[in-house]
């Protein structure tokens, strides 16, 4: 058994379209222990959902592993058939999706699609189905959970339907849980409680959870390691508090800046990430974020940074790192 | 010592780390703005009709029906006024020949050296050369299905462009009309019509001034009564939908602060931008009536004699089917033709112009 | 759900009155009379004949006289076939018709279903292709060319079926494929693309998520939504299957309603034209409020609304 319950290495991954090769990650390694509360950040196209995905083997047409390997719980995922991976999937990986409009199917109950999930993997009848639906919607915090089972997504409210997909997510007693922005489709008070679940099922399940989202909020409240991605590549990584209080990355600091502060006094502006996200078509051969980049050096348009430590369990791609590691060893500090 | 080298290069295996010690200060030095933007790639700008006309060009299949359209127009309206053979000449001493036969007096005539032009689909039993009434059959299908859809696209766009844009209970109502003839079954309404119109317009035919209803054919009239009556119902729909999107965009609220009148902004400023679907729709709506019109030809309700048309060409063919099948099949196969590449081409104009289906 | 029935049934109501006026109007148009054809009656016959359906009368209450007769379901007598009675002869008709149109219904949808799904889940391979090849051109050729290629080909050059009347199973094999054919094309079509929109539905990915087999996502995720837009597509599809049996029975000689309806039509049977036109058009227009009424009922998601 190896001691990581999951373990991604080297990940390459890209979407074969019409247009060329899309390469959507790019040496993405992730490695959790079991428990562990991972999140991982970026903006939208940025490869977070595609990590999630490759790990339940769900990546889309015309998506292809390139190379790597990703491991779940000592099951090398990436050479797995359909069949063993099926075994695994809504079993003991499972996943909420961000938007609980969609991902419910309109034309059966909510009942019939709890209990299709545990029909599935457990050997439990129909009658105990049911009652483990109930169970669980008891568990994730609806009322008249009888009468729920026998309506259609439709009737419930957004924040309900999400409780509904948390329900099929929990049915099986999953070792990994990945959220798919779980909360972005939400109203924000609706987005609160859902947070509050996920953080109070975590502390009584003690599951594994990946959580993807693009606020920084969200993973502040729950997650203890995060992964900052830009352009399918992981820029920087590190536990909450070095990547809230000393982030290395310009684009992690980029983030911080744009969130929002309570305490914010009115001359303190908040200061957005100029640009947009690189054409993932034509990747450029230096650092993704280098033309957004306010620190931009010309070392950065033409290589890519390698992965610096700051400090035991903090990494990051930045030339701004290797520029002081550069002058420190050039000074004699370093070694 | 706990410590750790707070800037060491991170030499973790698994992260694969080159030792950057090939650099020097420089590359360190601030990288300018124009750097920057060489970076990023900018992708050309296109414009609406741009982008439209290079997309429809890259789909092979709407370009072959374009061209098979082009052809059949040739067909229909250009080749009869080169043909030898008129849709309505009956040629004494040539009736029912086969395709590429001549007739004794024919036969004389080439023998003797004179130049005869082929019956290449033969002849009917009057006389009348086949190839000249399919191409004749062909321009009547043709003209059917564009003077059909002119009418709609005009009935459809102006009902549906004012239904949108007042909105309201004006849009109540005029909808609630719309979904009433929706649901009137068309096919039988205009046999109907077509068969209680017949003497009120013949009648009205002898009056001076009305012998065009002759010409056209009372047949032809009902269907086009039918249509600016019924059809446009689905163009109006689609343009209020439209209309409805747009009236709510700012250019529009911009023309009406300048003063432009309800007629204005209809015409100039909605119109325009939904000109896209409303090519769309009528291009579709072509081949839909040139079907219509060949169903009740082939009924006997369609055109009137002599004038062919390809449905009736195919009804009268249908007695001699077993003696001569080609009489039969030449219209039928025109037709099909005809259809088909309309309704290709409309379908390669909605992938190229229909922005909803943009990407 | 109720406010939706009723207002539906309320617009059909409406159509049907219009259909019904605008039919009598129309008749006023006819030579002689609503209920006369081009010969000329002798005086004495026209006004017993006047007398006898109430012409003599103001036209508000001809009107009125025409509207009630209709409610009570008399349609009129027959011009050509003197003294049977338009209602008669629709309903001697009707089950000819019925079972072919019937067999074509089913025929178009099953095929049509089973076919655009196929296309759907090969999307972009071969049998993709040639079924979108075989569809398109399916929508584009008139019925009146399928029946004639049908039957010159299976019947008079292969001589494997009948070409006329209806007198055994086999004579049903070629009008219900030729009646079908259209229809089926257009439920490929359609089928294809609902099924694609639904393929690529957030739904889907949950199912997979779930662990379900493919076979099993598409068989209960799938196929149940995709089918829905189908169902509204049964009312034009019983439209054309009527109005297309004008042709089919014309061609194939079958002694049913739309082969009555032409020879009404040739031999200038007013009423009976008149007759069954309405007849068809309630028809029609009831049925589909039938499919638009059973569309929401089989779609949860708009039970509410």
């Amino acid at each position: 058994m190896s001691e990581y319950l999951v373990n991604i290495q080297n990940l390459k991954l890209s979407f074969f379209t019409p247009a060329g090769e899309v390469k959507a990650l790019n040496d993405v390694t992730i490695q959790m222990k079991q428990g562990d509360v991972l999140g991982i950040v970026g903006e939208s196209g940025s490869g977070k959902s595609v990590t999630a995905y490759s790990l339940m083997g769900l990546v889309p047409e015309p998506g292809r592993i390139i190379s790597g390997s990703i491991e779940f719980d000592g099951h090398p995922m990436h050479t797995m058939t359909e069949k063993e991976l099926r075994q695994i999937r809504g079993n003991e990986i499972s996943i909420i999706f961000q938007d609980p409009m969609t991902s419910l199917n309109p034309v059966f109950t909510v009942g019939n699609q709890i209990e299709e999930v545990i029909l599935l993997h457990t050997d439990k009848n129909r009658k105990q189905a049911r009652e483990r639906a109930e169970e669980l919607l008891n568990l994730v915090g609806i009322n008249e959970p009888r009468k729920r089972l026998r309506q259609y997504p439709h009737e419930l409210s957004g924040g309900m339907r999400q409780r509904v997909m948390i329900a099929i997510a929990l049915a099986c007693e999953p070792k990994l849980l990945i959220a798919d922005e779980p909360t972005t489709a939400l109203d924000v008070t609706i987005q609160a409680q859902i947070l509050e679940l996920m953080n109070d099922l975590k502390e009584k399940i003690g599951m594994s959870i990946i959580m993807i989202t693009h606020d920084l909020g969200v993973v502040a409240s729950m997650c203890e390691k995060i992964a900052v991605m830009y352009a399918g590549k992981i820029v920087e990584y590190g536990t909450a508090d070095e990547i809230f209080y000393n982030p290395h990355h310009e684009y992690t600091k980029g983030l911080l800046l744009s969130i929002p502060k309570l305490t914010a006094t009115d001359h303190e502006k908040l200061i957005p990430i100029e640009g947009t996200p690189v054409d993932m078509l034509m990747p450029p051969k230096g650092c993704p974020f280098a033309p957004r980049c306010n620190s931009c050096m010309k070392i950065c348009l033409k290589e890519m940074p390698p992965y610096t430590d700051v400090n035991d369990d903090h990494y990051s791609a930045c030339w701004l790192l290797q520029k002081q590691a550069y002058k420190m060893i050039k000074d004699g500090v370093a070694r | 010592m706990n410590q750790k080298q707070p800037f060491a290069i991170n030499m973790n295996p698994d992260q694969k780390v080159p030792l950057s010690f090939h650099l020097n200060p420089e590359d360190f030095a601030p990288a300018s703005d124009s750097e920057k933007l060489e970076l990023v790639t900018m992708r050309e700008s296109v414009s609406f009709w741009g982008d439209g006309i290079r997309r429809f060009r890259k789909n092979k299949l709407a370009m072959a029906s374009l061209v098979v359209v082009i052809f059949m127009m040739f067909f229909a309206f250009v080749l009869p006024r080169f043909y030898p053979y008129n849709y309505a000449q009956q040629i004494r001493g040539s009736e029912a020949l086969a395709p590429f036969e001549y007739s004794a007096p024919e036969q004389a005539a080439k023998d003797a050296g004179e130049k005869i032009f082929p019956h290449m689909l033969g002849t009917d039993t009057l006389g009348r050369d086949i190839m000249a009434r399919v191409m004749m059959g062909s321009s009547v299908s043709i003209l059917v299905g564009l003077v059909a859809s002119t009418i709609i696209l005009i009935i459809g766009s102006i009902y549906g462009a004012m239904a949108g844009y007042f909105g309201g209970w004006v849009d109540t109502i005029m909808m609630r009309l719309v979904d009433i003839i929706y649901t009137v079954p068309d096919i039988l309404i205009i046999i109907l019509l077509s068969v209680t119109l017949k003497h009120p317009l013949q009648a009205l035919a002898t009056k001076p001034g009305f012998a065009w209803i002759n010409t056209v054919g009372v047949g032809l009239i009902s269907i086009f009564i039918v249509f600016s009556l019924l059809y446009w119902v689905g163009m109006a729909r689609i343009v209020r939908g439209q209309v409805l999107a747009l009236k709510e965009l700012e250019f529009v609220s911009a023309a009406k602060a300048l003063g432009a009148n309800h007629n204005r902004i209809i015409r100039k400023h909605l119109l325009t931008n939904c000109i896209g679907t409303l090519i769309v729709t009528t291009t579709l709506q072509i081949p839909s009536s040139i079907f219509t019109e060949s169903f009740l030809s082939f009924l006997g309700l369609g055109v009137s004699a002599p004038m062919p048309s390809l449905g009736s060409l195919a009804a009268t063919a249908l007695d001699g089917i077993y003696s001569y099948p080609y009489r039969l099949f030449a219209p039928a196969f025109t037709i099909s033709v005809i259809i088909l590449a309309f309704n290709l081409l409309g379908d390669g104009l909605r992938d190229a112009f229909d922005p909803k289906l943009k990407n | 759900m109720a406010q939706y029935v009723v207002k539906r049934i309320a617009l059909a109501v409406v159509t049907l009155i219009i259909v019904s006026t605008f039919t009598f109007f129309l008749m006023f148009l006819v030579p002689g009379g609503p209920f006369l054809a081009e010969k000329a009656p002798s005086a004495a016959t026209l006004k017993a004949l006047e007398e006898k359906y109430g012409l003599d009368q103001p036209i508000p209450i001809q009107y009125k006289n025409y509207m009630l007769r209709l409610l009570q379901g008399d349609l009129g007598t027959s011009l050509k076939q003197r003294g049977r009675e338009v209602n008669n002869i629709i309903f001697t008709r009707l089950p000819v018709s019925a079972k072919i149109g019937g067999l074509a219904i089913l025929l178009a949808v099953v095929v049509g279903v089973f076919l655009g799904s196929v296309a759907a889940l090969n999307r972009g391979k071969t049998i993709d292709s040639v079924i979108i090849f075989f569809s398109t051109c399916g929508i584009a050729v008139p019925g009146f060319v399928v029946c004639t290629v049908l039957m010159y080909f299976l019947g008079a050059k292969l001589n494997l079926l009948p070409t006329f009347g209806l007198t055994s199973y086999k004579h049903y094999i070629m009008p219900v494929i030729a009646l079908a054919f259209y229809p089926m094309s257009y439920i490929s079509r359609l089928m294809r693309s609902c099924m694609l929109d639904v393929l690529g539905q957030d739904y889907m990915r949950t199912a997979k998520a779930k662990g379900l087999s493919q076979w099993k996502a598409l068989f209960k995720h799938a196929l149940r939504n995709a089918i829905l837009p189908i169902v509204t597509y049964l009312g034009p599809l019983l439209a054309y299957t009527l109005t297309g049996s004008f042709i089919v029975e014309k061609i194939f000689t079958i002694p049913g309603l739309g082969n009555s309806f032409i020879s009404s039509i040739t031999g200038r049977d007013y009423p009976l034209i008149m007759g069954t036109t309405i007849f068809l058009a309630f028809l029609i227009i009831t049925m589909n409020v039938v499919v638009d009424i059973i569309y929401k009922l089989v779609d949860p998601r708009i039970k509410l609304s």
